[in-house]
């Protein structure tokens, strides 16, 4: 067991590359790392941090493995690791990571009062009232009058859009930016048709024709071809 | 088999009392043996606005809690040849003194023997609100053209829809034709454009119908008066006739008539 070769380092001109073996047990790996790391450490005395990309292949890492492993680089080295790469990850994450690429529907009204919640995008066919409320971890598409409060990007997601078909909001909210409707009398508000909302560059959300979202929000796209 | 409406509007004072006082009448006056369930336990009134307040021996809580038989507690309107029965609420105890389930019980059990069960719901979604609700398989929400008015309603239709009732129905009550004219109200369509649920009825505000409740003789029993005929026109809605709502360019002329009639008696 000791001479076979569980870990392999690789330099890049971005930094190392750790290859580690994802046949042997996760005991014997972690030994021969800081063995590995120990040796190598008198050829490179920098001051200065090199960043280290870890693979690990076909294993599964829990939390605490992969902050195990992060220690390890990190105190023998003048490592930082940037990242670890497994091809491996458990169902809920994978469930996780499907609620937060789908686009989930309703055809309805969001009365006054009412919260609706998802992990992904979501297209609302019907009026968002006032005091009704839209939260989605990714954009907002609402086929109706949007009167309430729309939420997009709710986990943090800055890219997030809200598109309305009548963008009369209350407020908007997009990541952790907030935008309120301004303090006009209701009957004087102009219409507003066919609208989206952004942040721009200056960490704003602002209102715009519907048009620019192609150029502002190029990942909106999914579709490809056409002829 | 009988129908239980429960008349609610999430907001007090839009006339959820007043309306259930006079479709009660309206629909005894029609011919049906109607029911009507006052569930405003601590705040009860649909018994002063009926009349019939000297008459209650027995109320709702005496009932749940096993102390008098159904029959027992119903106060009769003798105005109306046993079709028109009240089950007071109780005034000394509050809201948490009747189940959803005892409520459910109740209404099925008054449902074989009445055609109709209006359930006057008190203000606000709490316990009150959930004990009107629970034995109801229809829902009239009232509400008056304000945007607080309408934003309470959106609210409660939206619960509604959530339990197993019939999508409810809107009664706009209190409309007040010059503002309305004029622009400074909310309109008909925009009020149920965005509640987006069935209009049932629009009730003009009258001053007779404050005189009205308070001599104990609601509206409806009077043959000519605007909103009594409106409250009639509701009540034949839900019996099924089509009678189309009053135009209100048509009520424009008469305002200005009564206003003109108004200032003249004045002068």
């Amino acid at each position: 067991m000791g001479n076979r070769q569980n870990v392999m380092i690789k330099g890049t001109k971005d930094g190392f590359i750790l290859k580690l073996n994802d046949q042997c047990s996760y005991d014997v790996l972690k030994e021969e790392l800081i063995e590995k790391l120990a040796v190598q450490y008198k050829a490179l005395d920098d001051d200065h941090l090199i960043s280290a990309q870890i693979e690990v292949g076909n294993r599964y890492l829990t939390n605490e493995q992969r902050h195990e492993l992060k220690e390890i680089v990190r105190s023998q080295k003048s490592l930082v690791v940037e990242e670890i790469l497994s091809n491996v990850i458990t169902v809920d994450a994978a469930d996780i990571l499907i609620r937060q690429h789908e686009m989930s529907s309703m055809a309805g009204i969001v009365r006054s009062g009412q919260v609706i919640e998802v992990d992904g995008d979501f297209l609302l066919i019907g009026d968002v009232n006032p005091g009704g409320t839209i939260m989605a971890g990714g954009n907002i598409y609402v086929i109706g009058k949007l009167q309430g409060i729309a939420h997009a990007g709710c986990y943090g997601n800055n890219e997030a859009v809200i598109v309305a078909s009548q963008m009369i909001p209350s407020q908007l909210r997009i990541a952790q930016h907030l935008n309120r409707a301004p303090d006009m009398d209701k009957n004087e508000q102009e219409t507003h048709e066919m609208e989206c909302a952004y942040i721009d560059e200056s960490e704003q959300i602002v209102v715009d024709r519907l048009q620019v979202l192609r150029h502002i929000r190029p990942n909106i796209t999914k579709y490809e071809g056409g002829r | 088999m009988g129908d239980a409406i429960v008349i609610t509007s999430g907001k007090g004072g839009v006339g959820k009392t007043t309306t259930t006082a006079n479709l009660g009448t309206a629909l005894a006056m029609q011919g049906k043996k109607v029911c009507l369930i006052d569930t405003d336990i601590g705040l009860r009134n649909l018994d002063v606005v009926l009349g019939l307040e000297n008459r209650i021996i027995y109320d709702l809580v005496d009932v749940v809690e096993g102390r008098c038989k159904v029959h027992q507690a119903l106060v009769k309107d003798k105005r109306f040849d046993d079709l028109l029965y009240l089950l007071p609420a109780a005034q000394t105890s509050d809201k948490s003194a009747v189940n959803p389930k005892q409520m459910k019980e109740l209404v099925e059990q008054l449902k074989q023997d009445y055609d109709f069960i209006l359930i006057d719901c008190p203000a606000g979604i709490e316990q009150g609100y959930k004990n009107a609700i629970a034995g109801a398989n229809k829902a009239i929400v009232v509400t008056t053209p304000e945007r607080s008015a309408v934003r309470d309603a959106d609210r409660i239709v939206g619960l509604i829809e959530q339990e197993d009732i019939e999508p409810p129905m809107l009664v706009i009550n209190r409309i007040r034709n010059s503002l309305m004219i004029s622009g400074d109200m909310l309109d008909i369509d925009e009020i149920t454009s965005h509640l987006s649920i069935d209009l049932l009825g629009i009730v003009i505000d009258d001053d007779q119908v404050i005189t009205a409740s308070n001599k104990g003789e609601p509206i409806a029993m009077n043959p000519d008066n605007k909103a009594s005929i409106a409250y009639r026109n509701i009540a034949k809605r839900i019996l099924g006739e089509s009678i189309p709502l009053v135009s209100l360019t048509e009520e424009k002329k008469t305002f200005f008539q009564k206003l003109l009639g108004f200032i003249g008696s004045k002068n």
